[in-house]
């Protein structure tokens, strides 16, 4: 089965799809901002503010699944010894990265009109900041290691440590008295979301995903010509 | 109406200066990705391009290989 992971097979898939992400994402962010700046109600009690959560809320999900999905991968490829599963972790970590730092940043900023306060040591907040740290801890040791083993080794345990944290950072509103507000979005029992924001939301988040895969692509890509340029070297 | 979309009752700083940095942050990411691939296709068409004819010939038989030199899509 795993014979399906192979480089050379993914590649001459992920070599075309980038532009048609591409074209895909232009599409839905145009939508989207339209839709979260202009279209979309303000809120009875936070007013415009409110449209700062269209960022903010899809780059946070976004960023957890990220991490979800690269310690599945970094598991399973240490299990079963699939290097190009450690490659496709390696190229998702930038865009969960980024995507980290912005919900951080949104979040800072939706802070000061709700809260009065750019940042506040809660539950939530902190968790997030340690998960984007555990991101960091991620791409620098794919940096500093030279050594394919043991950079799996410490990746895989990085993600590992990592993850016992997105149930934390999920559950924080719900154990702690947070400043944070608790999810409004449910998917097991009925969202407190109007249907007027929930599709700008719906749109923005499909958006990011939309980018987050384009990057991932050319990562993926770009990893693949580094592997491919080591064996021009050993001929 | 655009008045109102750019200070939206006080809270426009705000909102627009969460949304520039998200567009800023994808767009220096997008940017720095699409450097770093480029970087490396170039070296590579550099490396091939150094390769002895039947050296170069074996690397041409490998599928991936030639698909790096003939991927024209820009990414």
């Amino acid at each position: 089965m795993f014979k399906y992971f192979e480089p050379s097979k993914i590649f001459s898939i992920t070599s075309k799809a980038p532009k048609y992400v591409l074209f895909l994402f232009i599409i839905f962010i145009s939508i989207g901002l339209t839709e979260a700046l202009i279209l979309s109600p303000e809120d009875y009690k936070q007013s415009h503010s409110v449209r700062i959560m269209y960022v903010h809320v899809p780059a946070a999900w976004i960023t957890l699944g990220i991490f979800s999905s690269m310690t599945l991968l970094s598991i399973v490829g240490y299990i079963f010894k699939i290097r190009n599963f450690f490659l496709i972790s390696k190229s998702l970590a930038p865009s969960g990265f980024v995507f980290i730092i912005i919900a951080l940043v949104t979040g800072s900023i939706w802070g000061k009109p709700t809260w009065g306060t750019w940042w506040a040591w809660d539950a939530r907040i902190t968790s997030m900041l340690i998960l984007a740290l555990f991101y960091l801890m991620y791409l620098l040791v794919w940096r500093l290691y030279k050594n394919e083993d043991k950079i799996f080794k410490i990746s895989a345990l990085i993600t590992i440590l990592g993850i016992i944290n997105v149930p934390i950072i999920k559950y924080s509103v719900n154990w702690w008295n947070t400043l944070h507000q608790p999810a409004s979005i449910n998917i097991l029992s009925k969202s407190t979301i109007h249907p007027s924001m929930l599709v700008p939301l719906a749109i923005m988040t499909a958006a990011f995903a939309l980018f987050s895969l384009l990057i991932f692509l050319m990562k993926y890509n770009t990893e693949l010509i580094k592997i491919k340029n080591k064996g021009l070297d050993r001929l | 109406m655009i008045s109102e979309i750019l200070f939206m009752n006080g809270y426009g700083l705000y909102v627009w200066s969460s949304f520039a940095f998200t567009l800023l942050s994808f767009f220096s990411l997008f940017v720095v990705t699409k450097i770093q691939y480029a970087r490396e296709r170039k070296k590579f068409i550099v490396k091939f391009g150094n390769l002895k004819s039947e050296k170069a010939s074996f690397a041409k038989s490998q599928s991936i290989n030639k698909q790096i030199l003939s991927n024209t899509s820009g990414f």
